[in-house]
């Protein structure tokens, strides 16, 4: 029973760790770019949705309605100028200009909203859970969560095998010279997929400020959450992201179990011994590897 | 590794050079600061010494980043991981009764044999999940020694072995270390990007698959390079234990000295040697000025940095050397036609 | 309404510091096939590509429609009728036949050519069209890269090494389709190492030796020799030193 719980907690954040970690993926998958600034991005969302939109007398609850498509334009605006400009430059500006960003913007947060913990207010929902049995607490928030991370996962899936936009976008993450020949502006097929990622980032970032507290440095514990979900799950995959963030998510309880301490350092070492023995993650394809 | 020489000058043929201006000004100018840095702790206040121990400190970092992201092609945002082993590796030494500066070499040596198997893992990923996988490794390193109660667990411990020292002669004995470990970190790696291997690293960078045809062994070029830049951030770790007697794991494995490697190289110039110096110094300089207003150094050095890599990527030593064609250190070649 | 669709006037390409392409002009008329032949390294695939907007003249124009198209990116191109169907063929790789088709079709020209002329064309498409395209042969695949290129209805199409891999046999049913594609009023520029093939199907000949012209004319206007000669280079010509053939 006790495993049991373990992992239903573990599936649990895993699936946070899939919503967080799907537009990492995407990006990588079309545009070839890692970016480093991805976490930074949801602590925004999470400090907008907390600080910003009870100005438009919107209910914290429902403020991702609102923050969400913003950081969609915002992301097409910052591919189609700030990124774009480096990906023409070389993919090792990239990581560059993201990496700084990303330190411009934890210590900007630092700067205005200090190092306190924030969090988005739902209410007394935060405090109720379902009780099937004797040890077993399942919070109607992090199951809010999961829902929500596997609806997204779906709705992307269909979005990118069925309509017209989502072909070209695996076009161009296929071989962007061809899609280019097929008449896609691959620039804007950029800025649609950083649009999805920045949407989906925020939308992340916005749930674990429901599920918990977060500080500005929360982002790079996060993405480096989401990466190793991304990477045990295969490269490319957005299933195996989501198998990828529930293993870790396991991993980390079952760590955690043993010791409070061990919680991160048991979703490190699973990510070590996936690198070592199957690099290309559980449903990968190798394109990511040396 | 032997060092390459320049042919044999031919009357009449195009000749090679390493430098356009005479290398014995470089030399003098060299022995001249050399000589006064190193009396520096008898000349200036305790205070300029300390400052010029961190930014001796940060230019060992960043000319191992700029070793590993601006010639070698690896961007790396985990350096911290070797900063803080190597303070460690000093902590434990000392703890089991070492002169905490013997342990110097031993720090160093033991980063380069932690950095191989580590390799193994990294190398199996590229680009930027290259980049995060570091970060995890450091993070990995991190949580590892904070749960060794020896090493004082998550809350440090107290270096031990300075105490018998006075607190001046600490200083002054601190400060030489911190000099001479910068001195060999800058001189070895200007010898290292003079030899062979060398010029491999920049064969990889001119058109890697044309490295590889002509039977460069890529793999174990890089391997090389990241075994020497963790060595040399574990010496800046092992320093920085001893500058700063505490040794904590949050602040030795603090991810802010990737971002000040990184910072600190692309603004100076990635993929020289003077770079880095010149970015420290810049660092060093905003810093002081700015000290009493919070983390907003870092915020402008941050967003001079992504300027920099965007609109003059070769970095300030870069925009100097193109339009000047000086160089203090130089570790490539002109080609001079004769007249 | 010129006669002339695409008009390539003395355009220099480089890769860094070779120049692939030296001063080459030329024109395509409507309706027309023009076969530019030459050996490897010749710089026919630079100037197709070129064409497409893939690489960038030094100097030079390309005129299509009377209007220079120098600043249009690849995209664009295709907008306005310039159609390349890539060498190595360059199919979508996670995707199925169909789906090729359809990002073909999604910015699509109006004409004649929809998803379902080409399943009509190629009639073993329609049962396979759910299937991967790594799943397809060398000659499916050549067929999938055309289909993909004539759903967006342009007015010239480039082929570029249509034959490269490809068994004789099914480089000849491929062939057999070039007068269909005509029909429908579609211009053909072939890249071909296959001189024999290339000579067979066009109108034109335009052969380029290490970036620059070396021949044009009308298939029936030129003899084996003076194509050997253009195709290969005075220097292992058996023909001796008859300049008058080069321009």
């Amino acid at each position: 029973m006790i495993w049991l719980n373990v992992v239903i907690q573990g599936v649990l954040i895993g699936g946070f760790y899939a919503l967080f970690a799907c537009g990492l993926s995407l990006m990588f998958g079309v545009l070839k770019v890692i970016n480093l600034a991805h976490g930074d991005i949801a602590v925004v969302a999470g400090y907008v949705a907390v600080f910003l939109t009870p100005h438009l007398h919107i209910p914290e609850v429902w403020s991702f309605l609102v923050v969400v498509p913003i950081f969609g334009l915002v992301g097409y605006v910052v591919q189609r100028t700030l990124i774009q400009k480096s990906i023409d430059r070389d993919p090792f500006t990239t990581l560059l200009v993201t990496f700084g960003l990303s330190v411009v913007i934890e210590n900007l947060l630092l700067e205005i909203y200090s190092a306190n913990g924030q969090s988005v207010n739902i209410g007394d929902l935060i405090a109720k859970s379902w009780h099937p049995a004797s040890i077993i607490y399942v919070s109607y928030v992090s199951l809010g969560v999961l829902a929500v991370a596997v609806a997204v996962l779906g709705l992307l899936q269909l979005f990118l095998s069925r309509t017209g936009t989502g072909r070209l976008i695996r076009a161009v993450a296929d071989d962007r010279e061809a899609a280019q020949l097929s008449g896609a502006n691959y620039r804007h097929i950029f800025g649609i997929a950083a649009a999805i990622a920045f949407a989906t980032v925020a939308l992340a970032g916005i749930a674990y400020g429901m599920m918990t507290q977060f500080a500005p440095t929360s982002g790079g514990v996060n993405l480096l959450f989401a990466f190793e979900a991304v990477v045990i799950g295969g490269i490319g995959s957005l299933w195996g992201t989501l198998i990828g963030g529930i293993a870790l998510g396991v991993a980390q309880q079952f760590g955690a179990h043993f010791n409070p301490e061990y919680q991160i350092l048991a979703g490190n070492v699973l990510f070590l011994v996936v690198l070592a023995i199957r690099p290309q993650g559980l449903f990968g394809r190798r394109t990511a590897l040396a | 590794m032997s060092i390459v020489t320049p042919g044999a000058k031919q009357h009449g043929a195009p000749s090679v050079r390493r430098s356009s201006t005479s290398p014995i000004y470089t030399l003098v100018g060299a022995l001249v600061l050399v000589i006064l840095l190193t009396m520096a702790p008898w000349i200036v206040p305790a205070q300029a010494s300390s400052t010029l121990m961190n930014f001796f400190i940060l230019v060992i970092m960043a000319t191992m980043w700029n070793l590993l992201a601006g010639y070698a092609g690896m961007v790396s945002i985990g350096q911290q991981a070797f900063i803080g082993l190597g303070a460690y590796a000093t902590l434990y030494f000392a703890l089991k009764g070492v002169n905490p500066f013997v342990t110097i070499p031993l720090s160093t040596l033991t980063c380069a044999v932690i950095a191989v198997p580590v390799t193994f893992l990294l190398f199996r990923l590229r680009g930027g999940y290259f980049a995060i996988a570091t970060w995890v490794v450091s993070d990995t390193a991190l949580l590892i020694i904070g749960a060794i109660p020896f090493l004082g667990g998550g809350t440090g411990k107290l270096m031990p072995g300075l105490q018998s020292l006075s607190p001046a002669q600490t200083a002054h004995y601190s400060y030489l270390a911190t000099w001479i470990v910068a001195l060999v970190v800058v001189t070895g790696t200007y010898l290292l990007l003079r030899s062979r291997l060398g010029l491999v690293l920049a064969s990889i960078r001119d058109n890697e698959v044309a490295a590889r045809s002509a039977g460069v062994n890529v793999q174990s070029a890089r391997r090389l390079i990241f075994v020497i830049a963790a060595a040399g951030c574990g010496a800046a770790g092992a320093v920085l234990a001893i500058s700063q007697p505490f040794i904590q794991p949050l602040s030795v494995f603090n991810i802010q000295w990737a971002a000040e490697m990184l910072f600190v190289s692309m603004i100076g110039g990635l993929g020289t040697i003077e770079g880095p110096i010149i970015g420290s110094i810049l660092y060093f300089v905003l810093q002081q000025t700015l000290q009493q207003y919070g983390a907003w150094y870092l915020i402008i050095f941050g967003s001079l940095a992504v300027v920099v890599a965007l609109w003059q990527p070769r970095g300030l030593w870069g925009a100097f050397r193109e339009r000047f064609h000086g160089e203090l250190l130089p570790v490539g070649y002109w080609l001079r036609e004769p007249k | 309404m010129s006669d002339t669709l695409l008009d390539v006037r003395g355009i220099s390409v480089f890769h860094g510091q070779l120049c692939a392409v030296d001063d080459v002009s030329f024109s395509l008329r409507r309706g027309e096939i023009l076969a530019m032949i030459g050996a490897n390294g010749a710089g026919k695939s630079t100037l197709l590509r070129t064409i497409a907007g893939l690489h960038h003249p030094s100097s030079g124009a390309v005129l299509f429609d009377g209007e220079d198209i120098a600043k249009l990116s690849p995209n664009r191109r295709v907008r306005l009728g310039i159609s390349l169907v890539p060498e190595g063929r360059r199919l979508f790789s996670s995707m199925t036949l169909e789906e090729n088709l359809q990002v073909g079709a999604y910015r699509a020209n109006k004409g004649p050519f929809t998803i379902q002329r080409i399943y009509e064309l190629f009639d073993w498409m329609p049962g396979r069209r759910r299937q991967s395209v790594w799943q397809l042969s060398g000659g499916e695949q050549q067929a999938v890269a055309i289909g993909r290129a004539l759903v967006a209805n342009p007015k010239v199409l480039l082929l570029d090494e249509l034959s490269l891999g490809l068994a004789p046999i099914v480089i000849e049913r491929i062939y057999a389709l070039v007068p269909e594609i005509v029909a429908q009023g579609v211009s053909i520029l072939i890249v071909e190492q296959d001189v024999a093939q290339g000579v067979a199907v066009a109108d034109r000949v335009h052969c380029l030796l290490e970036g620059r012209t070396s021949l044009a004319g009308a298939p029936g206007d030129l003899t084996s020799d003076q194509i050997d000669h253009a195709y290969f280079g005075a220097d292992v010509s058996h023909a001796g030193p008859d300049e008058s053939a080069t321009q």
